[in-house]
């Protein structure tokens, strides 16, 4: 029977899509801890283009790494709805990719077999493994193919996490605070590798940050959030061409204004 | 940094310069010497009772004194294999004089009289003349080890990975793995005699069953201890249940499951020998018992030596085959 199940994934069609649209719908939702409810998110809506770039900013722990978890499809708003591409999200899958602030690579694997994990799951890994090789390649990291997780650096390992995302071709990347622990030179190298990226594989990204100037950097739009339950305070639009520059009077003066939103003034 | 990293990259060709004046490998020469003594000892003065053996054992130890000689000689020249005789250097030099002691206080003394104590030559006697029939005990023991840890440790595994996975199984299994768990496997002696047709199954069990609770219980605690983030890619990349175990739940326990092989092994051993004394013809255990009642002492030393390696070389075994499944362990234990 699990065989069956093999093989029926293994016919499955990945069909990347470029891009995906999301509506997220009123959506609520609330923790059950021991009995009493913990509201994390009152009736967000954010309706999201594809291909687009957007920011989620907030205070931590205020509920914007749920939001993710709800659209990524591990686990289900307890009010409202969220729709990918017109249809409503159910389960995780290979189209919607969740990266998360730690790398979560398999300690066991090498970074190859990390990266193939995807299409591994899928049945398929046998005919595209060049696809591993590909995503290697773009992250830089193909002379590190047979190292294992704990040898990498924290950028590297994380650089290896956005390859075992992109090797499924993703038509929407869910990015949970990707490079929050991070030193801020690679950090700064990562900012301007996602950007390319983005620009080359053409997903739609949701970024939660709370990194005003990150977010200023990589995305078109950006949507801020108060503290816990998060409800959304305001919305900004930034369109200026890539690469972008932290010294930009623009940006600058778009991040005194965010920071001005989320209570602190520079 | 500094001369102790440098000696521990390079351990043999250091110790190799201090241990060696001269072309002259000091410690083999005194090994020479010591191996000698035991051998002259052992034909030069008279047993007290007669043991059987002493010339073929004088033999034995004369030889090995002769290539300590030699070696000391030219042991320099051999790479990788001289420095490792070089670093056991002392242990020879201490085997030798422990021979001539041993041979002294209980052969030529007989200060540790007969029945309770053998020289080494009366062990090497026992080997010449039991040969076969220890052999044969040998292979007796490894059989019902063999088949009694690696039923033990597939079911212990299986159970352990469904205990730890499934919440449903976990609840009904978990209060029996704990009440039978700390229970000595032996203990259930009485009631295999009814449930098993032969005694040989009997034994199967008690071992089986001495292996597989550790491994359960640690591979159970494995599979639940693996952390969430891990599930969590696995279901974002569109993994099913089935994937999950065998892909994340299997080797992210992998660490856990060697601690409870590890203990498996030292309760099988421990277990082997009463379980030998079911009714069997044969085996290492059975062999100690029988000639303990018989007060062959020397054959009991004989036996439990032959033990004593096999149970070192099977451990042993096992570090390696740990050592080449958790290589990617390597760096952050």
């Amino acid at each position: 029977m699990v065989a069956v199940a093999a093989q029926v994934d293994a016919y499955r069609d990945p069909a990347p899509r470029a891009s995906m649209a999301v509506d997220v719908r009123g959506v609520s939702h609330q923790f059950d801890l021991s009995g009493s409810k913990l509201p994390v998110l009152e009736k967000i809506d954010i309706s999201v283009q594809p291909g687009e770039f957007v920011a989620l900013l907030g205070p931590s722990g205020c509920g914007k790494s749920t939001l993710l978890r709800l659209i990524a499809g591990l686990e289900a708003p307890t009010g409202g709805t969220i729709l990918a591409d017109g249809q409503p999200i159910r389960r995780p899958d290979p189209s919607r990719i969740l990266v998360f602030q730690d790398p979560t690579l398999f300690p066991w694997a090498t970074v190859w077999n990390n990266v193939a994990t995807g299409l591994d799951v899928r049945g398929v890994l046998k005919q595209e493994k060049a696809r591993v090789d590909g995503a290697l390649a773009l992250v830089d990291l193909a002379a590190f193919a047979d190292a294992y997780p704990h040898q990498l650096s924290g950028g590297m390992a994380q650089r290896a996490s956005l390859a075992r995302a992109l090797v499924n071709d993703p038509a929407l990347l869910l990015l949970d605070e990707p490079l929050g622990k991070l030193d801020s030179l690679t950090r700064m190298t990562l900012q301007t590798e996602l950007v390319s990226l983005w620009q080359r594989s053409g997903f739609t990204a949701l970024l939660v940050t709370h990194d005003v100037e990150e977010a200023l950097l990589l995305s078109s739009r950006i949507i801020v959030f108060t503290e816990r339950p998060a409800r959304i305070k305001a919305k900004f639009r930034f369109e200026k061409p890539y690469p972008r520059h932290r010294d930009d009077p623009d940006l600058i003066a778009l991040r005194r204004s965010i920071l001005g939103t989320l209570g602190l003034s520079t | 940094m500094t001369d102790d990293t440098i000696r521990a990259f390079d351990g043999g060709a250091v110790s190799k310069t201090s241990a060696i004046f001269r072309g002259l490998w000091r410690d083999g020469l005194l090994a020479a010497a010591s191996w000698a003594a035991a051998a002259l000892i052992t034909v030069g003065l008279p047993d007290v009772v007669p043991w059987g053996s002493a010339g073929l054992f004088a033999a034995l130890t004369g030889i090995a004194a002769g290539v300590f000689l030699v070696l000391s000689f030219v042991v320099h020249r051999l790479d990788r294999l001289g420095s490792g005789i070089i670093h056991y250097g002392p242990w020879f030099i201490a085997i030798g004089i422990w021979l001539a002691v041993w041979e002294l206080t209980t052969a030529k003394f007989g200060w540790l009289p007969k029945p309770f104590f053998s020289p080494p030559h009366g062990l090497l006697n026992v080997y010449v003349a039991d040969g076969p029939r220890l052999l044969i005990c040998v292979a007796y023991t490894l059989r019902l080890w063999s088949l009694g840890f690696l039923s033990g440790i597939i079911a212990g595994y299986a159970a352990g990975v469904a205990l730890g996975w499934s919440k449903r199984f976990s609840y009904w299994g978990m209060p029996f793995l704990k009440l039978i768990g700390p229970v000595p496997a032996t203990a259930w002696i009485p009631c295999t005699f009814y449930f098993f047709p032969t005694t040989f199954d009997a034994s199967i069990f008690i071992v089986a069953l001495a292996s597989g609770i550790p491994v359960a219980i640690l591979t159970a605690s494995g599979v639940s201890s693996v952390s969430r983030a891990f599930y969590d890619v696995g279901h974002i990349l569109g993994a099913g249940d089935w994937y999950l175990i065998r892909k994340i739940a299997m080797p992210a326990s992998l660490p856990h499951v060697f601690v409870g092989l590890f203990m498996a092994l030292y309760y099988s051993f421990a277990v082997l020998v009463v379980a030998e004394m079911l009714g069997a013809k044969y085996g290492l255990g059975w062999y100690i018992q029988f000639q303990t009642a018989y007060s062959g002492y020397a054959n009991v030393y004989a036996a439990l030596l032959i033990m004593a390696v096999l149970c070192a070389g099977i451990v042993r075994l096992l570090f390696v085959v740990r050592d080449r499944l958790l290589s990617w362990q390597k760096g952050f234990i």
